[in-house]
């Protein structure tokens, strides 16, 4: 369903554009203020403007779209089991994320090919910060859409679900930070309180993988909390079908 | 050896907070039958029509599909049924095609099988030629019923339940659904509700007609006559007073009653007669009437009580035995 809905395409070329867009204007930026870090680095670190606006399009018509019209009803009377809707629309819409994300690395790969002089190539593709990066939106992306796939599953109207996916989206990644940064300024925190709210710093992720820290922790943070969703996604087309 | 009924609902109740949409409700149907749910908007048929299909749990009571009971084993009842829910909703943007090939797949029709299977039921439902590559959102109501019929069909179910198979549809529509339906009968077994009553009594071999949560009558359609009409009706045009023609078949030793009387024309009117009477009572009412002073028979003719009497005498009896007690039944 989700392949051939309209709104899957016009959430792709959104974000395509938009992302392209945004790789254009860190690209000028070096030429005028040479950076430390690399335009792969910075190009990721704004990962939450696309994430914003494509995963409550990705999913919000998932499972609210089907109940709207009625075909959740005709989904539940084949033998199929609810376990086995829940993913595979989370699937869907997970694969989809990852391809769009996949597509941006055409981004360097144009700017190298269409300015070869221009950029140190090393800069553009190195390897280690996009592999960094690229897990990190893998693992990431568990959480955002298994948000939206819940925020789904609990409305009948697409509306909702797709305002409650961004306000979600929104609490988790930027209420991180900002719990982040009020811990900072206050100081005085026990430390298992610093140790939650540096469990849930998005931003601190992103970080350390593109440094190519590789924690067990977020892996666990995002598969866990995308489980815990996915299933109660389930229970609640079971009890709410 | 007795066979396994389709279908056995046994005291099935299903309530939505303090409405109780369906109260106690006991049914049998057996392989092959195609049976017609009757009963006005609201009054539990898709409720029941979706326990049924396990979308839906009962607050109480049991139903078994082909043996198995739908409470305790959903996903194998699921395999032997087709459904067809209120309102066929379909995806727009899918092609005819598509949709049933993915509908294939979930129904779990080998891979295989599966090109196969749904040309078939295409060409049952009559899709194959005219809208095979059609996408559902463009296609006609009727066309969009027939989607929904095929998709019943996949997977060849034991049990095929489709609710309100004809709403929205002009005659002509209605006839080709009818026409699909008859085919079915004898493979397999057909659950259809409607609030059509023509659509049933045409349809169907039997009829449970349920009202306010309660099934009120079953049967065939000759039997629920039996039931709730008894007695043998005649429709007559006569010239001259009721009273006339009453006091001659009174004097003729017949026990009939006036039912009804439009006045046609002057002097001229249509009269309902309820006769009690055994044998062959056309020859004797002719007998009777014919050749009166006060009155002139034109015509005669007996008047089978259709549906939609027996329907309006069984809701209104239900009517009248719970109207004593506290109105709760609703959904």
């Amino acid at each position: 369903m989700l392949f051939i809905s309209p709104p899957t395409y016009i959430a792709a070329v959104l974000f395509l554009s938009l992302m392209g867009f945004l790789y254009w204007a860190i690209l000028r930026g070096m030429v005028n203020t040479p950076s430390e870090t690399l335009p792969t680095v910075q190009f990721f670190s704004i990962f939450w403007i696309p994430v914003f606006f494509v995963v409550p399009l990705l999913t919000m018509r998932s499972i609210a779209g089907e109940r709207s019209i009625g075909t959740l009803d005709t989904l539940m009377t084949t033998p199929t089991s609810r376990v086995a809707v829940i993913l595979s629309k989370f699937a869907g819409a997970y694969l989809f994320y990852m391809l769009l994300w996949t597509l941006t690395i055409g981004f360097p790969l144009l700017t190298q090919k269409l300015f070869p002089h221009a950029a140190e190539s090393g800069a553009l593709l190195e390897l280690a910060p996009l592999a960094g990066s690229f897990l990190f939106l893998a693992t990431s992306g568990l959480l955002f859409i298994s948000i939206g796939i819940f925020a789904s599953s609990v409305t009948r109207s697409q509306l909702v679900a797709g305002m409650l996916t961004f306000t979600t989206l929104f609490v988790v990644i930027i209420g991180g930070q900002q719990m982040g940064n009020l811990a900072d300024a206050g100081g005085d925190l026990s430390s298992w309180a610093v140790a939650t709210v540096n469990y849930l710093q998005i931003f601190e992720h992103l970080d350390d993988f593109s440094r190519g820290i590789i924690d067990t922790r977020p892996f666990f943070y995002y598969a866990s909390t995308s489980f815990l969703l996915l299933g109660l996604s389930t229970l609640v087309i079971e009890a709410k079908a | 050896m007795e066979t396994t009924p389709s279908i056995r609902v046994k005291d099935l109740t299903r309530q939505y907070g303090a409405l109780t949409a369906i109260h106690k409700v006991n049914f049998t149907v057996n392989p092959g039958e195609v049976v017609g749910f009757l009963g006005p908007n609201g009054a539990g048929k898709s409720t029941t029509m979706r326990i049924l299909s396990g979308i839906m749990s009962a607050t109480s009571g049991s139903a078994w599909v082909g043996g198995i009971c739908v409470a305790q084993n959903p996903h194998e009842v699921k395999r032997k049924i087709g459904y067809m829910p209120e309102n066929n909703p379909l995806p727009d943007d899918m092609r005819v095609v598509e949709y049933l090939r993915f509908r294939a797949r979930l129904k779990e029709v080998p891979g295989r099988q599966l090109r196969a299977a749904v040309q078939e039921v295409m060409e049952i439902c009559d899709l194959a030629r005219t809208a095979r590559r059609k996408i559902i959102g463009t296609l006609s109501k009727g066309f969009r019923q027939r989607v929904g019929i095929a998709d019943a069909l996949l997977g060849d179910p034991e049990v095929i339940i489709m609710d309100e198979p004809t709403i929205g549809l002009d005659p002509h529509q209605i006839q080709g659904i009818r026409k699909l339906i008859d085919n079915l009968r004898g493979k397999h077994t057909v659950i259809l509700s409607s609030h059509i009553l023509p659509e049933i009594e045409r349809s169907c071999d039997r009829v449970i007609i349920i009202n306010r949560g309660r099934i009120v009558a079953s049967g065939t359609s000759a039997e629920l006559r039996e039931e709730f009409l008894p007695g043998n009706r005649f429709s007559l045009v006569v010239e001259g007073t009721d009273t006339a023609v009453a006091t001659c078949l009174a004097q003729r030793g017949l026990d009939a009653a006036i039912l009804e009387s439009t006045l046609l024309a002057e002097n001229r009117s249509r009269l309902i007669l309820r006769v009690e009477n055994d044998g062959d009572l056309g020859p004797q009412l002719m007998q009777a009437l014919s050749n009166h002073r006060d009155f002139t028979l034109h015509s005669l003719a007996p008047r089978e009580p259709n549906l939609e009497e027996i329907f309006l005498a069984a809701t209104k009896r239900s009517w009248e035995e719970t109207i004593e007690t506290k109105p709760k039944i609703t959904a």
